[in-house]
């Protein structure tokens, strides 16, 4: 069809060439004849997605209601921006995106239920979703049974990989590695004391993390403690890193504990100006309910920040609070949840399709330099390539950067030497 | 574990971990002592304690918004205004509630748990689409902040000190006006026997409101003072339901001195264990042993002494 459609335009066009009056009718034609190249229908879309000629439809699968509401709302503020963003770019492959967005509830079995609903009901050509690792292994088969293509943007403990599924968040060595190398090496910090909430993330990551500072720091960790997830109550274990004098708190407690903990910290007399504290579980979307004055010179180990100083990031930040309003705050998932729209364009454009086995096939290598946080990369094993950055909490709620590795570190999410 | 540690250190480490478990049992008496009246005298199994105490959680935060953009010179005194305006708060919503609600499952106690889950859920999607779904910031004046600077190896946290003398005042209180005062004993009639109550007089559907009123609106200041402590967000009431409840169970359901006893011994065993082993494990061993002691003991450690 576009094939006729280009030589009916072309035959005039020359015709007119011919006759001398080239300049003027050809550019009028111009927009008319790049509309008219979207590709065939047929031709994008061989397994029945959800693909029109003039539209696509991708789903959005966030926990909107439940416990996990306060993380995931941002998630999907981003994407949404993402999608009309890329709509007024003109889509992709010259087909508008249309969104279906389905409640999660924070409840993995609804999740699983509703990502079988976007597949199998509403053929969608992929799913922006998921933010707590159970909600993505309640997914998972989903997905890998009726072949469906997830973007998952939260920060998780690694250990898994998937031709399904883009992980646009950093694994755990990612994320940890650099953070305690930086402070070891800046802080010349010897002893730690790793507390977290107690579920597989912070069990894992503190498991990576304590080899790190065992085997190639030669450090100490001087207590490990966990506590059950909603817990308000820290007295104890802040009477423990009392004791221990660590040089530095690994903290990544999450949640509504998260303020509990900082608030105890500061009324116990504790000062993170003085204390080193790292955490990994802290972006700017948690310290709008923790407070800037209880955890203001707190270190945080993220991919991205608010503040981050790059072209990208200042023209992402302003149209994010232009859609959600002036006084939202973007954290690191917020930002790699954004990534997820970009990326899958960009992989349906190198594939020139829409079906999900070439866009896992097209993944690796696609890269997005529009990212706020620089630069990305898509690697073999379906994570992202990306920086690790440290970041110093102050007391408006932002951060400010202090280190960025000078690389783009390689995501590994099966890390030798760590299990 | 402690030889590597001076007399010193350990002496003031036992001084602050004796504190911490004080403040933690302070913490669940004024987080159990709504429920005691309401579950522990009125029998209504209130699910729904948690959102009554966020409501007075979001009323100081929104008296902190306030007061920061209209009256910041008195900002500094804003909390008590905040305490009272939440007590007001979830106090009316309770006796709506009570009016709506609860009053027609008195004789069916066990539906009071399936009504006010929901009403539980009800209120946290409110909560949601008023609020919004992040958690909120309330932001506490500066003499709150901080701790107390006793020696350099002990620490005095001010919101724990603040807790535990509202709770001291709180408790008198309650206690006063459940024993001594005339409407307690007319509450005490209610709850041993409607239909006799009733009969010489007492106006028993007032009586009840107003119990129902009491015990949210002192959820409702528990929450308030729990902002400096804890998070303010939809579900964060969902936090101390389980142990509000567990206090008010353990201590044996009708009596205020149960109560206290049992979130003394509750925060005790609690915070020792927590200092021993990962705070999991320490919360494992106190469940294992409150339900040991209530296998041996069903009706909990205090039992007032009823006809039945």
């Amino acid at each position: 069809m576009s094939d006729e459609a280009n030589k009916g335009l072309l035959l005039p066009l020359r015709r007119k060439l011919l006759m001398g009056m080239a300049a003027l009718p050809a550019i009028t034609m111009l927009p008319r004849a790049s509309f008219a190249q979207a590709p065939a229908t047929s031709a994008v879309n061989t397994t029945g997605l959800a693909v029109t000629d003039t539209e696509v439809t991708v789903g959005i699968l966030h926990s909107a209601t439940g416990t996990m509401a306060i993380s995931e709302t941002g998630s999907i503020e981003a994407e949404k921006l993402a999608i009309e963003q890329i709509n007024a770019m003109g889509g992709v492959l010259g087909r508008k995106i249309k969104f279906i967005q389905e409640d999660g509830a924070s409840d993995w079995p609804t999740f699983a239920e509703k990502a079988k609903k976007l597949l199998v009901n509403d053929k969608v050509a992929a799913i922006m979703g998921c933010w707590t690792s159970a909600s993505r292994k309640a997914v998972l088969p989903v997905m890998e049974q009726y072949n469906g293509m997830l973007y998952y943007p939260t920060f998780y403990e690694g250990l898994e990989q998937s031709k399904n599924v883009i992980y646009t968040g950093q694994e755990a060595t990612q994320q940890i590695l650099a953070g305690l190398n930086w402070i070891a090496k800046e802080k010349g910090a010897k002893s730690f004391f790793f507390i977290g909430s107690d579920y597989i993330w912070p069990r894992t990551s503190n498991k990576i993390a304590r080899k790190h500072v065992e085997n190639v720091l030669k450090g100490k960790v001087v207590g490990e403690e966990y506590y059950p997830l909603g817990n308000t109550q820290f007295n104890s274990v802040i009477n423990k890193i009392k004791l221990t004098k660590p040089d530095v708190i690994f903290t990544d407690v999450v949640g509504g504990s998260n303020v509990a903990f900082y608030k105890q910290l500061k009324a116990a007399g504790i000062d993170l100006s003085k204390q080193a504290l790292l955490t990994i579980s802290v972006t700017e979307d948690e310290i709008d309910g923790i407070g800037g004055e209880n955890i203001a010179g707190a270190y945080a180990c993220m991919k991205y920040f608010q503040s981050l100083d790059n072209p990208n990031n200042k023209t992402f930040v302003p149209a994010f609070k232009k859609m959600w309003g002036e006084k939202t705050v973007i954290g690191d998932v917020t930002q790699a949840a954004y990534l997820g729209p970009w990326l899958w364009k960009l992989t349906v454009e190198k594939a020139g399709s829409f079906d999900v086995d070439k866009i896992a096939a097209a993944s690796p290598g696609v890269e997005f330099k529009g990212a706020p946080e620089g630069y990305v990369r898509i690697h073999e094993n379906h994570h992202l390539w990306s920086k690790t950055r440290v970041g110093r909490a102050k007391l408006d709620g932002q951060f400010e950067l202090i280190y960025e590795t000078a690389d783009l570190v390689e995501p590994d999410p099966f890390p030798k030497g760590y299990q | 574990m402690f030889g590597d540690y001076s007399l010193g250190d350990l002496g003031s480490i036992f001084v602050m971990q004796g504190f911490a478990g004080l403040i933690l049992f302070s913490v669940y008496v004024l987080m159990a002592l709504g429920l005691a009246i309401i579950f522990g005298q009125m029998g209504v199994i209130n699910m729904a304690h948690g959102e009554f105490m966020i409501l007075g959680a979001y009323v100081t935060w929104m008296t902190s918004n306030f007061f920061q953009a209209y009256l910041p010179s008195l900002f500094s005194g804003y909390f008590f205004l905040a305490m009272i305006l939440a007590f007001v708060a979830s106090g009316a919503l309770g006796m709506l509630v009570e009016w709506v609600l609860i009053r027609h499952l008195y004789k069916r106690p066990l539906d009071t748990l399936l009504a006010t889950w929901g009403l539980s859920l009800m209120l946290q999607q409110a909560y949601r689409s008023v609020f919004g779904a992040r958690e909120v910031g309330v932001e506490l004046p500066q003499w709150m902040l901080g701790s107390l600077h006793v020696t350099d190896s002990i620490e005095v946290p001010i919101n724990g000190v603040f807790v535990m003398c509202l709770t001291v005042l709180i408790t008198i209180g309650v206690a006063y006006v459940m024993y001594k005062s005339r409407w307690g004993r007319q509450v005490r009639a209610v709850v041993q026997n409607r239909i006799m109550a009733g009969a010489v007089g007492i106006n028993t559907e007032k009586v009840d409101r107003y119990t129902f009123g009491l015990g949210c609106g002192i959820a409702g200041v528990a929450g308030s003072a729990f902002t400096m402590i804890g998070s303010t967000g939809p579900t964060s009431g969902q936090l101390y339901i389980v142990d509000t409840f567990l206090v008010v169970v353990f201590g044996g359901a009708a009596s205020l001195i149960g109560t206290i006893a049992s979130a003394f011994s509750i925060s005790q065993t609690q915070s020792t264990l927590e200092f021993f082993m990962s705070g999991s494990m320490a919360k494992v061993l106190t469940l294992l042993a409150v339900v040991g002691i209530l296998m041996l003991r069903p009706q909990g450690l205090f039992a007032l002494k009823v006809r039945k």
